[in-house]
């Protein structure tokens, strides 16, 4: 077989892949987010969240409790020391007193300033988007939490007990939201606040591929108005938000 | 001169003897035998460089290949009597203990799968 005609196969045979219907509704190409276990993040995607404010209920901290569950945060009783990945603030508005709320956690940043300011390489993106911390090399000086301009990052102050077999946390590293990359890599396709949100009836967070066009975060983009908070900083959150 | 190296000799044997005995042999209970990833020589001898190697290909990477996972080394080699890598006789812990190779990972990481990190320590 030449070159040209093996291409041209090829060709054939990706486009019938990617035309494929597998269930009614459901095409190949819809997969694409779930990957291998062996195959590596890819570039190809950028995971990110839609925030809808609008939808957002003042006093409703589902999201939170949903992440703290998820990942196995403890209350130990200290709020002011224990690690907090969500964060509901509520905004009003001084001339006209308008009042929402919305929740803010690592931002996922293309250009993260927790990257840049890491002596060691432990906060890291990954291909993927996802900006991470890679505890076995984290050393606990906390520049990132400096640096991040959202406080989307925590220190665990005290020993653990009980961590979940996929979240590993333990004392004396920095940690924050990692868009349940668990779930991400298990190929689950949300977060637990986005599915909390929805359980509650808010659907306020809405999770996906903002590289994919057909994707459902990408449409509902193109549709919204929606903003990047600090976008001043030019840090090219993967996290936007509709209606502040 | 012969006699004083029969008595050396005793005195290095007794000292031996005291050696064996002063620290328990580790207590290593196969739980599910003949299913490990690689042989039973390279698992002793290099378990920690196929870990490091695959916790960094899971974190930077994503990739998540339970083969050579931690969670997939506890899943198999947890005790079924205390559900746990961990404890005197705990597969990972008791080996340790003998070596004097201090254990880190589970400061961080469930030392049980998880169905019994759910059930249990809660």
């Amino acid at each position: 077989m030449s070159s040209g005609s093996r291409r041209g196969f090829l060709g054939t045979a990706v486009a019938a892949l990617a035309g494929a219907t597998i269930a009614p509704g459901i095409r190949l190409i819809d997969l694409a987010g779930a990957r291998a276990p062996g195959e590596k993040a890819s570039a190809r995607v950028r995971w990110g969240m839609l925030i809808d404010t609008n939808r957002c209920a003042t006093g409703c901290t589902d999201c939170v409790s949903a992440c703290n569950k998820e990942n196995g945060l403890q209350d130990t009783g200290r709020p002011k020391t224990d690690a907090q990945w969500i964060r509901k603030i509520d905004i009003k508005e001084l001339k006209t007193g308008r009042q929402h709320s919305a929740p803010v956690m690592c931002q996922h940043c293309a250009d993260p300033p927790c990257v840049d300011v890491c002596p060691t390489g432990a906060s890291f993106k990954r291909a993927d988007g996802i900006v991470l911390v890679d505890r076995h090399t984290c050393i606990g000086c906390r520049y990132c939490v400096m640096a991040c301009p959202y406080k989307a990052r925590s220190f665990v102050h005290e020993n653990l007990s009980a961590q979940k077999p996929e979240v590993p946390r333990g004392k004396g590293c920095v940690e924050g939201c990692t868009l349940c990359v668990h779930k991400v890599d298990r190929g689950d396709g949300t977060t637990a606040c986005a599915e909390a949100c929805k359980a509650a009836g808010h659907e306020a967070i809405l999770f996906g591929d903002i590289n994919d066009p057909h994707s459902a975060i990408s449409k509902r983009l193109r549709e919204l108005p929606s903003r990047q908070l600090r976008a001043d900083l030019g840090l090219d959150p993967g996290v936007r938000y509709s209606g502040v | 001169m012969l006699r004083f190296t029969g008595v050396f000799l005793l005195t290095l044997a007794a000292g031996l003897a005291f050696a064996a005995d002063r620290v328990a042999k580790p207590v290593v209970v196969i739980e599910k035998p003949g299913r490990c990833v690689e042989d039973t020589a390279l698992m002793r001898r290099d378990h920690m460089k196929l870990l490091v190697h695959q916790r960094d290909r899971t974190v930077r990477e994503g990739v998540r290949e339970k083969a050579r996972s931690l969670s997939g080394c506890i899943d198999c080699h947890a005790s079924a009597k205390t559900g746990s890598v961990l404890g005197a006789e705990g597969f990972c812990q008791s080996c340790h203990a003998y070596a004097g190779v201090q254990l880190d990972c589970f400061e961080c990481h469930a030392a049980k799968p998880a169905r019994a990190a759910l059930g249990g320590a809660r």
